[in-house]
């Protein structure tokens, strides 16, 4: 079973970034971010299986309060970006440049 | 024969303070460089008072130096220690030094005094004075110098305040050229000099003259002695204009007449003969150095002579008869011993009877609107009789009129000459032959003949401030050579410092050799042929084209010409080549590198686009690679 | 066997969720498509022996952080969807290779991997007495300052959503004396007129009539008005459409006159909601 896991993590995690790669909306850019960093949850938590140790669980809890720390920053810039050009587009904020 | 006597060490005295004779000028000069223009209204005086505080140090040393026995004469006064190992800074109090400090600060103090009256037109005054004072510091470091390091900074010292003085009017293009030219000819002979000094230390291991007596000879090989002669030749040719690095000398007239009178007629130009005389040790151990000396001055004496026939210019045609003149003393000073005191007999009443000329010189171009072309004067005795009164003894006494200065220190040297070398005595009588040719020219177009003045001069006598000098200078030409020649007064004195010949030439007061009657014979031949054509015959105003051989002459025997197709024209060709190296080759490289960097980079930069998303993809890729390069290692 | 079918049921469910998450044109589907991928996860996770994490999958990111994406969506607008034309050169078609390539190459790499039967966490977490206590004694014992750190994190991530939401209040609280003279020295001192009075009607989305039977532009609701529009939801009446319409064209008309944002100091209390709701 553990291969069919992480295979399943390996989908989940490139659709994640082919959605960062194709979207424009800054919020659903981030969403694609939470899925990739689900997908390696979802591998981890098979390692801890698959290695009968309790690391990857613990690895996982980690990711996921770093993640909701992340959220929490990336949200509110993203409100701030907003609010003050209009726009949640990433390809909108392209002032940065040559 | 009779070798320089030992130094001894001194203090106290006029003798122990003689570095006061240094001091006084370079403080003047300080005062008066950093003082600015607060001292405008004083400094001329300040820099009088400086000068003659100097020469009054000078003769109580000589008076304190007559007080001793000629055995104890040479006094060594040590100051600091300069260059650890290597060179103390120290005075040397001997009869040829004090001889040169009497002639610096009596001739430069009576300039100093001239200059007042020919100078007060100029708000640069004090500037002139600074400069002058400064000057006279460096010439006592020069010749009191107990080392040949002291005497190089004096040397170099001396050429700065030279160039500074020739470009004294450096907004006329012409004087600051002039200037250029005397500094950059005169490095030509410091390089020599300075090698030579370098030669010197790596050979005896000391640069003081204490430590380099008649002894050398016993030390080194001759091959290094000569070298190490040709070498101080080479920086006596410099700093005295002698071929072939004379072309500065002539284009340095620009120069204020005092200035010329001072530094280009009686001191600075006469440093190449203090050297020679000063390194005789070394040259008596090189004969071959010795002959060159010689041969020098003679082609020198005569090229100076040929020059100073052609020159319509009053200060250029003072110039080549100066040349002349230490052509004759570089003779007299590559003859030994024996010359010796001849050369530097003539060198002193040269200063006196040259700079009497020059400032007369002086005093004529500052009556007639400072003009300068001789064709342009003439008659000018009736209207300033103090001047030509003067001009005329100092020309009398160096065409070597019997009985005048130089008819005893010239006659001298060519005798010694004669016996040394007939043809080297021959030549030096053709010379004195020119001399009295050129000579009466110069008085005749000047202070004889028709009026043929510019329309708006109204010559007249100078004021007493610029008189008295000369007439003091003109008992000079007129007593001192007799003074020190006869009954070898002067070559007794200077014994203990240079040696003397065993046995001292005979000395008349009218001498009736062979070469004395034919060079008196030659120099009224020329003074005559010289009255037919410049006193009796009309001076026309503008210059005939003349022969070729007066075009040589006017162009000084080709100088500048051949110095510009040896060394100034190849040396531009490499300029320019060394420019187009640098252009492209060079530059070429380190542009076409950064245009090759700045090009990939503006390429480069596209890269940055700013979109989010392409940054993403590109670590997107690389991640993809990491992970290919990551199943690859794991697979193996 | 019940492991196998609930982990296919849930794999495709997850994957065909994490697509229609990348590949909806409405943000707010997106978010939903991505909660269902976390509750399928988060049954993964329970079957594979980590309930605390479920557990925690479902009140942390189910949760919290999908009410967050929510209220900001609320925030910058429910109705946004993206365009479907893509301005970067070249991006779809280099993102779809590299997506699929990278899929490909994982899928190889880990289907190369012989793994043994997994050992399970079973072991472990009956000799601490169950799941919770096993990570608990980890956590507070190994990982202790790594657990503080994170607390750290967390206070920093408040206070930095605070600081960088916070807006700085340029101008005075506008007072009820304020906000009176600027409603009567405004156009219009009367309150708008409410919405629809029609006999089958009196929804909010329903245009007042004025006396004559025309629509007041007035009345009409221009966030709700643009949504019936883009929904051709507009009333079967051709007349009062065309009136919506031409009332909505001309508020926005005027919005664009007067500006991004219009210098309004009365509603300054509620301006965060009402701007970033247009």
């Amino acid at each position: 079973m553990t291969t069919h896991y992480l295979v399943l993590s390996a989908l989940l995690f490139a659709i994640g970034a082919v959605g960062v790669l194709l979207r424009r909306n800054a919020i659903v850019v981030f969403m694609c971010v939470e899925l990739m960093l689900n997908a390696c949850n979802l591998a981890f938590v098979t390692f801890a299986r698959q290695h009968g140790n309790l690391d990857g669980q613990l690895i996982a809890f980690f990711v996921m309060v770093v993640a909701a720390a992340e959220v929490v920053i990336g949200l509110a810039i993203i409100v701030m970006i907003f609010r003050t050009r209009r726009s949640a587009s990433v390809d909108d904020a392209n002032l940065l440049k040559y | 024969m009779e070798s320089p006597v030992e130094i001894i060490p001194h203090a106290g005295g006029a003798v122990g303070s003689s570095w006061l004779m240094i001091a006084l000028p370079l403080l003047g000069a300080a005062v008066l460089l950093l003082g600015g223009r607060r001292t405008d209204r004083w400094g001329h005086l300040l820099g009088v008072a400086m000068s003659l505080g100097a020469f009054a140090v000078a003769v109580a040393s000589f008076v304190e130096l007559l007080g001793l026995s000629p055995a104890e004469r040479r006094r060594g006064i040590g100051l600091f220690e300069f260059i650890p190992g290597m060179a103390d800074l120290g005075l040397l109090i001997d009869p040829l030094s004090i001889s040169f400090a009497l002639l610096i600060t009596g001739v430069g103090s009576l300039i100093h005094i001239y200059s007042i009256g020919y100078m007060s037109h100029d708000h640069d005054r004090r500037r002139f004075f600074a400069y002058l004072n400064l000057f006279v510091a460096a010439m006592l470091l020069l010749v009191l110098s107990d080392n040949y390091l002291g005497l190089f900074i004096g040397w170099e010292g001396v050429g700065l305040a030279s160039y500074l003085l020739i470009g004294f009017w450096q907004f006329k293009p012409s004087a600051a050229t002039a200037a250029k030219k005397a500094f950059i000819v005169n490095r030509v002979g410091d390089f020599g000099l300075l090698i030579g000094i370098f030669t010197i230390w790596t050979t005896f291991g000391s640069l003081a003259f204490r430590d380099l007596g008649a002894d050398v000879a016993t030390q080194a090989s001759e091959g290094t002695l000569t070298a190490i002669g040709l070498l101080l030749l080479v920086g006596a040719c410099g700093k005295s204009a002698q071929l072939p690095l004379q072309a500065w000398l002539l284009d340095a007239m620009e120069g204020p007449t005092p200035v010329s009178a001072l530094i280009h007629a009686a001191t600075m130009v006469t440093a190449g003969v203090y050297l020679v005389v000063r390194s005789g040790a070394f040259f008596e151990a090189a004969p071959t150095a010795q002959l060159v000396v010689t041969i020098v001055g003679v082609a020198t004496l005569l090229a100076g002579a040929i020059i100073g026939c052609a020159k319509d210019d009053i200060k250029k045609g003072l110039a080549g008869s100066t040349m002349s003149q230490i052509g004759y003393m570089m003779l007299g000073a590559g003859l030994g011993p024996v010359g010796y005191a001849f050369a530097i007999g003539h060198l002193i009443t040269h200063g006196f009877f040259k700079a009497n000329m020059f400032l007369g010189a002086g005093s004529v171009m500052h009556a007639m609107n400072d003009e300068v072309d001789m064709r342009r004067y003439g008659g000018l005795f009736s209207v300033m009789k103090i001047t030509a009164v003067t001009f005329v003894i100092g020309y009398l006494a160096i065409i070597g009129f019997p009985l005048l200065s130089g008819y005893y220190t010239k006659e001298g040297i060519i005798e010694t000459a004669m016996h040394h070398n007939p043809v080297l005595g021959w030549l030096a009588v053709l010379g004195a032959g020119l001399t009295g040719f050129y000579m009466s020219r110069m008085v005749f177009m000047t202070f004889f003949g028709k009026k043929r003045w510019a329309d708006d001069a109204h010559p007249h006598e100078s004021p007493a401030v610029m008189t008295w000098p000369l007439i003091i200078l003109s008992i000079g030409s007129i007593g001192l050579g007799a003074f020190l020649v006869l009954g070898n007064r002067f070559a007794t004195f200077l014994a203990p410092a240079v040696g003397a010949p065993a046995e001292l030439p005979e000395t008349h007061v009218f001498g009736v050799g062979p070469a004395a009657l034919a060079t008196l014979a030659l120099v009224a031949a020329g003074a005559a042929f010289a009255w037919m054509r410049y006193g009796a015959a009309e001076v026309p105003a503008v210059a005939p084209r003349g022969s070729f051989l007066t075009a040589f002459a006017r162009r000084d025997l080709y100088g500048d010409a051949l110095n510009e197709s040896l060394f100034m024209r190849p040396g531009q060709w490499l300029t320019r080549l060394s420019v187009f190296f640098d252009n492209r080759g060079i530059d070429g490289l380190v542009n076409g590198l950064a245009a090759g960097i700045g090009g990939t980079s503006g390429r480069l930069r596209r890269v940055q686009t700013g979109y989010v998303r392409s940054y993403a993809l590109s670590i997107f890729f690389g991640a993809a690679v990491v992970a290919c390069a990551l199943l690859y290692v794991g697979n193996m | 066997m019940g492991e196998a079918i609930t982990f296919w049921v849930l794999a495709v469910v997850s994957v065909a969720a994490a697509l229609g998450l990348v590949f909806s044109r409405k943000a707010v589907y997106s978010a939903l498509m991505l909660g269902l991928v976390m509750l399928s996860l988060a049954v993964l996770y329970a079957v594979q022996d980590a309930p605390f994490l479920a557990a925690v999958q479902i009140i942390v990111y189910t949760g919290a952080v999908m009410m967050l994406f929510l209220f900001v969506l609320m925030l910058v607008g429910v109705d946004s969807s993206d365009s479907l034309v893509e301005t970067i050169k070249g991006q779809r078609f280099w993102a779809m290779v590299a997506g699929l390539g990278f899929a490909a190459l994982l899928t190889l790499g880990i289907g190369n991997v012989l793994f043994t039967p997994a050992v399970g966490v079973g072991q472990v977490t009956q000799a601490k007495g169950g799941n919770i206590p096993a990570l608990a004694e980890m956590i507070f014992t190994r990982h202790v300052f790594a657990f503080e750190v994170t607390s750290a994190l967390l206070i920093t991530a408040a206070l930095g959503a605070m600081v960088l939401a916070h807006r700085e209040r340029v101008r005075p609280k506008a007072t009820q004396r304020d906000l009176a003279r600027a409603r009567f020295s405004g156009p219009q001192p009367s309150p708008l007129p409410g919405p629809g009075t029609y006999a089958l009607h009196n929804a909010i989305d329903m245009p007042a009539l004025l006396p004559d039977g025309s629509v007041s532009a007035k009345s009409i609701n221009r966030v709700l008005a643009r949504h019936e529009l883009e929904d051709d939801f507009t009333p079967t009446d051709p007349e009062k459409a065309a009136m919506i319409r031409e009332a909505l064209a001309k508020g926005e008309a005027e919005e664009r006159e007067h500006g991004v944002e219009p210098e309004q100091p009365i509603q300054a209390k509620d301006a965060v909601i009402k701007e970033d709701g247009q």
